[in-house]
């Protein structure tokens, strides 16, 4: 690429960033985001209610086994260890689930057409259906939180590092969704990268347990996972304490969510798999 | 109504070389085609002719591998978003988003493409001219066949574009809706739209459009005013009823169709009936019955279109 087309690139991107302050344009995004909120809403039962009784359901089994069993941290009981695991993980699965079923169902549906109609640009389309995603993600870990802290003492020592994890760890999931989404062209592909790569990478990640009570091995695999620093950072939130500093989390977590925008960005820009 | 600021000296559509392959497939072959601003334009062509193809590629569903498109001036892939503010189309297949209803479905449509309240007035114009007052709060899940079909029809003209494309609209509609819907649709075209419309149907482009461009193999092989192409193309049909008599073999060349002792011959000048009347005296048949009449679009489409 000459240095004439890269300024290009960069001014036709900054052009964009533009045109998605531009109010009237703003608009068009707004909608497509309230559109996309509005579609989990109205199933509520499915998107919202049912994650968090499958949460509480753990806390429920694995407090009543393990309690007393384990102690992961100095002065923290293991089902208020357990709590902050939970409510991520739901935050996580939730936001990789309204993006990716949104955008599944449209093409299989074949009413991704109303959206590829319209002037709507391609970073407009990708922030509309992050933010949804961030918004299905935080109503669940919420709501997680607001029913558990009944049962369980939770102290909240630093809250900026929890909405600061629960903030990149949504838009991180919700980003993958966006990607798995327009990769996949049937429920079929869908459900193998939920169950093959998103559940397995959240329930290994320390959801349920810390990663020192790991043999050393299964120690530095843990490492190589992302989702184990988003728990990690979130849970340093709650406690003050974690398995390794919120600030290399922080890093980790933040050079990810960058990385798999810009894979988002450039299939949305180039028209992968959604414009022959 | 369009925009009164608009250069009414800009095509609707400007169309110019454009080729897509599909790997080995060549959907389009080089299509040239200009539309003017407030025409009622039909393309006509079997299925696998490119309509559809053409039609993606001007929505900017399918980029072209070469060639430009315009929409009033609008280059489809560097100007896009003006490009498609410009366009409406409703697709062939019926599809509808299964969460909202037909009001909600029509206002986020406009949405998309920056209108807010100001357009609502629009909408319910829309929905009332489309007798769809009744299902405004209806799920588009519980929507019949024909009353989606309308759905889809208000999605595109939500936004109240200048330019509205109709891919196969009527495909599987009733006569009813298909009489209503193009009542709708020539009272839009009154009101200053250019209207683009695909269809099998064609007495119903012979009745609409004033132009027509019948496509073949990605290619246009005809491209005139309907009448023209009535004119020009087609001559007379002869049918013929000769009871228990065969036909002639000298006359089987002119031979369109023919079944139960009835044949209707296809006559491309006058003098020809001269020569089918010379013939059948030659082999002695009697005519029963004789009638001549004016040849229709279909003629003109088979002619050029058709395998034979």
């Amino acid at each position: 690429m000459s240095l004439k087309e890269l300024k290009n690139n960069w001014l036709a991107s900054l052009m964009d960033i533009a045109n998605l302050l531009n109010v009237y344009h703003w608009r068009g995004a707004y909608t497509l985001f309230k559109k996309e909120t509005l579609r989990f809403w109205r199933v509520a039962f499915q998107t919202i209610a049912s994650p968090v009784l499958t949460a509480l359901l753990y806390l429920l089994i694995f407090s009543h086994v393990l309690q007393g069993h384990v102690q992961v941290y100095k002065n923290v009981p293991y089902t208020a260890f357990l709590i902050p695991g939970l409510i991520m993980m739901s935050l996580l699965q939730n936001s990789f689930a309204n993006s990716s079923s949104s955008l599944i169902q449209s093409k299989v549906m074949g009413n991704i057409i109303f959206i590829l109609l319209t002037p709507l640009t391609y970073l407009q389309f990708f922030v509309a259906f992050l933010a949804a995603s961030i918004v299905r993600g935080f109503m669940v870990g919420l709501s997680i939180y607001l029913v558990a802290i009944w049962f369980v003492g939770l102290p909240i020592t630093y809250p900026i590092w929890i909405l600061i994890f629960a903030l990149l760890g949504s838009a991180l999931l919700g980003t993958f969704g966006i990607i798995a989404g327009i990769w996949a062209d049937k429920f079929d592909q869908m459900a193998a990268f939920q169950n093959f790569v998103i559940m397995p990478l959240t329930f290994l990640s320390g959801v349920f347990y810390s990663i020192h009570s790991l043999p050393p091995f299964w120690q530095v695999v843990s490492k190589f996972n992302p989702f184990f620093y988003m728990i990690d950072g979130f849970r340093y939130g709650f406690f003050g304490q974690g398995d390794i500093s919120p600030w290399i989390s922080l890093g980790v977590v933040a050079a990810f969510l960058f990385g798999l925008a810009w894979v988002a960005l450039k299939m949305l820009k180039s028209g992968y798999r959604l414009r022959g | 109504m369009p925009d009164n600021q608009i250069d009414k000296t800009v095509p609707a559509i400007h169309i110019k070389n454009v080729h897509k392959h599909f790997g080995g497939l060549h959907a389009l072959n080089g299509i040239d085609l200009t539309i003017q601003q407030g025409e009622f334009f039909a393309l006509l062509g079997p299925n696998g002719a490119g309509k559809s193809t053409l039609i993606n590629i001007l929505a900017g569903l399918l980029k072209a591998t070469q060639g430009k498109v315009s929409v009033m001036g609008h280059d489809v892939v560097d100007d896009y978003q003006a490009a498609r503010m410009a366009l409406g189309v409703v697709p062939q297949e019926l599809v509808f988003d299964p969460f909202f209803n037909v009001r909600e479905m029509l206002r986020f449509q406009a949405g998309y493409f920056g209108k807010g309240k100001e357009n609502d007035a629009w909408i319910d114009e829309v929905i009332e001219n489309l007798g769809l007052t009744d299902k405004a709060h209806t799920n588009m899940r519980k929507l019949s066949g024909g009353m989606k079909r309308r759905a889809l029809i208000a999605q595109a003209l939500a936004h109240k574009p200048p330019v509205i494309v109709l891919d196969e609209p009527t495909a599987g509609v009733d006569v009813e809706l298909r009489q209503m819907l193009w009542g709708f649709i020539k009272k839009l075209n009154a009101d200053g739209h250019t209207i683009i419309l695909t269809t099998h149907y064609l007495e119903e482009a012979e009745t609409l459009c004033e132009r027509v461009a019948m496509m073949k193999q990605g290619k246009i092989v005809a491209l005139d005013t309907t009448s023209n192409l009535l004119k020009k193309l087609a001559g007379k049909n002869l049918r013929l009823t000769l009871g228990d008599a065969m036909l002639p073999a000298a006359l089987l060349p002119m031979l369109k169709s023919g079944e139960c002792g009835i044949y209707t011959l296809a006559l491309n000048e006058p003098n020809q009936l001269e020569f089918v009347l010379s013939e059948l005296r030659k082999a002695k048949v009697v005519i029963e019955d004789m009638q001549l009449f004016e040849a229709d679009l279909e003629d003109v489409f088979m002619s050029l279109v058709g395998g034979k």
